[in-house]
């Protein structure tokens, strides 16, 4: 048996093996909810999925889904199945991999569950409602939208009115689909975990903020998977506290996520699934870690609108007023503030051509922290699932370049 | 000038009809995207509504804010804007349609500060008891946006007067297109297209007068010149930039006698209730027509509508338009194409980037899609003739 290097086992996060347990428990029990008698609910990772926790219905998240299909490297594959059942090159390719898989059971888990409902939040694209349309024709299943119409400068009261009116009609359709009245005591205690997870998650990401960084967000794209898909159980709440705690030992001992960690950088946009190992070393192997990104953190960037003791009638405002769902100014101020707490020496930017919403607008806010902090920026132009729209040469390339801007930028400070 | 001269030589030069109108007649003018936008109350603050096509010349200030996976539509009319080409409009109204027609309207926002800017963000969904009200609060809060840039009251009687020339317009839009329809020869594709693009542009009363005359030539059977072309056809899909492929399909031999385009039916069919409160019937409108695959309206109302068209235009088959790029058409595209097949009726896809891309390779597959439908036509003549 190969030794293992002792340098690289202190730097693994011990939490991961009982994260695998949750998550591939989690599976099991969705993949058998046919014998258990639970519904299974598709959602959409920005979705409200509390009243399902509050509900019993098991969520599953094709959004998930498409991230494993990336992660196992079955993108490719399954993005030209899709083509070959008319679906263009050009879609996003998480909704292309996963429909290509309903027929055939295909991917990492051999097809999701099968939905007694599919849920759609508009507030992280326009691509979610096709997707969702397309799903539940496939499957004959009934399909709810909650529509939170998009915040370009604010969010007005006459969008608050329609999204908490529709929070309503949710409900209703819940409670016709599973033939039962919902438990709002229970609602209350789900919206209650949901919050304590969501401030967990935030506290986990926050200890990046220490040098070196415990954990990168290659780390964060790992562990994210339970505020997505298990948001609002206790669950959650256990596991996050378990991970924070391994982050304070982590920051008391001076392990950080990079070995000799020299250079702090910020992510934006959906990962790279096939290549984040890759991604990673190649970036520790210039002493770079990448301390924060935009991605992970938006699964906790509503918090300030959402209210633990009363949290129906803030979630309109808190599921409407996220990340994707407002203009690229307030986008950019976020990225300051993110560059500003992690003290971020660059930024690295993935244009994804799967996702419009997240990637047009890049430009602008590349130049408006350009303007604000005078950092350097680094466009990788990819896709998150597709291999065949990533070259590694050229990425490899424009990394070192990059490198050695942030390298004379920063001994310069 | 005939009245289709006066019509293409607005189609070849808008900006420059724009430029003209504004300094001969001294009315604002206010650009729009996309057939969500309520030009009814545009017009009743005494505004042209001039929708943005994008001409596509040569793409440079834009690649600056947008990626290459952007569309024409969206990229051409950035650059428009931003080599001041657009500087006659006094605003811009960006309705919330996709994805990329709502980054654009911040890159819009934040790089070109002339005239203002507002956002219409209409529901995505529109068959929710929640949607009707909100649609309606959206819609009086754009009317008194409009006041205050314009300084200027839109009373209910302004805005029924602009509801009744909608009306009118529509009405002579659905008259042209139902002769074309019952006689293809009566007049060209391209002409029809000059036609649908004049209408969003062009100042809507003359353009009533134009569209009158137009209507009462066709009926006289003053302009009836080629003989019908043999096949018929549906267009569906996106062309939102409203291409000419008109005359291309009518050049490969058959005639457009249906379609599903915002800048076609979907633009002209639904007319105004003027029984209701005004706003409410704009609203009302948009809630009852057949939907932009952007919004959600039930899961099989778009198959359901173009196998309605094709059966009631008697065509023989449906020609798929996409624009590269447009996810929401993109996306309905296979299951549009199954229900058809389901129907035994005959599709074709083509695929174009902009404009200019409509070249000799769409008219050689155009060609043979219609020479497909020929023989199809021969051999369902042997069997009804083998049958008698």
């Amino acid at each position: 048996m190969k030794e293992k290097d002792p340098e690289k086992e202190k730097r693994k996060i011990k939490s991961a093996a009982r994260m695998k347990e949750i998550m591939t428990h989690y599976y099991i029990e969705a993949k058998t909810a046919d014998q258990s008698g639970k519904k299974v609910a598709w959602i959409t990772s920005g979705g409200p999925v509390e009243p399902l926790i509050a509900m019993d219905v098991i969520p599953i998240y094709p959004e998930n889904h498409g991230a494993m299909i990336g992660a196992s490297k079955m993108g490719k594959d399954l993005c030209e199945k899709a083509e070959q059942m008319g679906y263009s090159s050009d879609l996003c390719s998480y909704a292309c991999s996963d429909i290509a898989c309903s027929p055939v059971n295909g991917g990492p888990i051999g097809g999701l569950p099968r939905p007694d409902m599919l849920i759609c939040c508009t507030n992280i694209c326009g691509t979610v409602l096709k997707w969702y349309e397309i799903q539940a024709r496939y499957y004959g299943a009934p399909l709810f939208i909650l529509d939170t119409p998009f915040c370009h400068t604010d969010f007005p009261e006459q969008a608050k009115r329609y999204v908490r009116r529709q929070l309503d009609e949710y409900l209703d359709f819940l409670e016709t689909v599973c033939g039962r009245k919902i438990d709002y005591d229970k609602m209350k205690e789900v919206g209650k975990l949901s919050i304590e997870g969501q401030r967990l998650w935030k506290a986990v990401l926050d200890t990046a903020t220490h040098k070196p960084a415990p954990l990168s967000a290659f780390d964060a794209f790992f562990h994210l998977a339970l505020i997505v898909t298990l948001r609002g159980t206790a669950q959650v709440v256990e596991y996050y506290t378990l991970l924070l705690k391994e982050m304070n030992e982590r920051i008391d001992a001076g392990i950080g996520a990079v070995e000799n960690e020299q250079y702090r950088l910020l992510w934006d946009n959906i990962p790279i699934w096939y290549r984040t190992k890759w991604l990673s070393e190649k970036f520790a192997s210039h002493g770079a870690c990448l301390v924060a990104d935009t991605y992970t953190s938006a699964w906790c960037g509503a918090l300030e609108y959402l209210n633990e003791n009363d949290f129906i009638e803030t979630m309109a405002e808190g599921y409407s007023r996220i990340y994707l769902n407002i203009g690229i100014d307030k986008m950019a101020e976020i990225v300051i503030s993110l560059i500003d707490k992690y003290d971020a020496d660059g930024i690295v930017m993935h244009s994804n051509r799967s996702c419009k919403p997240y990637s047009f607008g890049q430009y602008d806010i590349q130049k408006i922290v350009r303007e604000n902090r005078k950092i350097p920026s680094l466009i990788i132009d990819a896709d998150m699932v597709d291999e065949r729209f990533f070259s590694e040469s050229q990425v490899e390339t424009r990394i070192d370049a990059f490198m050695e801007v942030i390298k004379g930028t920063s001994a310069k400070k | 000038m005939t009245h289709m001269d006066i019509l293409e030589e607005l189609k070849r030069h808008p900006y420059e009809y724009a430029r003209k109108y504004k300094s001969e007649r001294g009315r604002p003018i206010v650009g729009y995207f996309c057939s969500y936008t309520p030009e009814e109350l545009i017009f009743a603050a005494d505004a042209l509504p001039f929708r943005l096509f994008g001409t596509g010349e040569h793409i440079r200030l834009a690649d600056t804010h947008l990626q290459a996976y952007c569309c024409s539509l969206v990229k051409g009319a950035l650059e428009d804007a931003m080599a001041g080409r657009l500087d006659f409009l006094n605003g811009v109204v960006f309705p919330h349609t996709c994805d990329t027609i709502q980054r654009l309207s911040d890159i819009w926002r934040l790089n070109l500060p002339r005239g203002f800017h507002m956002d219409v963000v209409l529901p995505v969904k529109l068959n929710a008891p929640s949607s009707r009200s909100y649609m309606i609060d959206v819609l009086m809060e754009f009317r008194k946006n409009l006041e205050d840039a314009f300084r200027k009251k839109i009373t209910d009687k302004a805005l029924l007067d602009s509801i009744k020339t909608y009306n009118r317009i529509r009405l002579l839009l659905q008259k042209i297109h139902n002769l074309k329809y019952e006689n293809p020869g009566v007049i060209a594709g391209e002409d029809l297209h000059s036609i649908m693009m004049a209408s969003m542009i062009m100042d809507r009363s003359e353009l009533i007068d134009v569209l009158d005359k137009i209507a009462g030539d066709l009926e006289s059977g003053k302009n009836t010149s080629p003989p019908p072309p043999g096949e018929r056809i549906v267009l569906s899909g996106g062309s939102c930039n409203l291409l000419d492929i008109y005359g291309i399909v009518e050049e490969a031999g058959a005639a457009v006698v249906g379609d599903d385009f915002c800048t076609g039916s979907r633009y002209y069919e639904g007319l105004l209730n003027i029984d209701m409160n005004p706003v409410e019937a704009i609203a009302e409108r948009y809630l009852t027509r057949i939907v932009c695959p952007a919004k959600h309206s039930g899961l099989s109302t778009r198959a359901d509508n173009i196998i309605s068209v094709v059966r009631e235009k008697k065509a023989g088959g449906v020609v798929f338009v996409l624009l590269k790029f447009c996810d929401p058409h993109a996306f309905d595209y296979p299951s549009l194409k199954r229900a058809l097949d389901q129907e035994g009726i005959p599709s074709t896809l083509i695929e174009i980037e902009d404009q200019s891309s409509a070249d000799g390779r769409v008219k050689t597959r155009l060609e043979a899609f219609i020479e497909m439908l020929k023989r199809k036509d021969r051999k369902e003549g042997e069997f009804s003739g083998a049958g008698k």
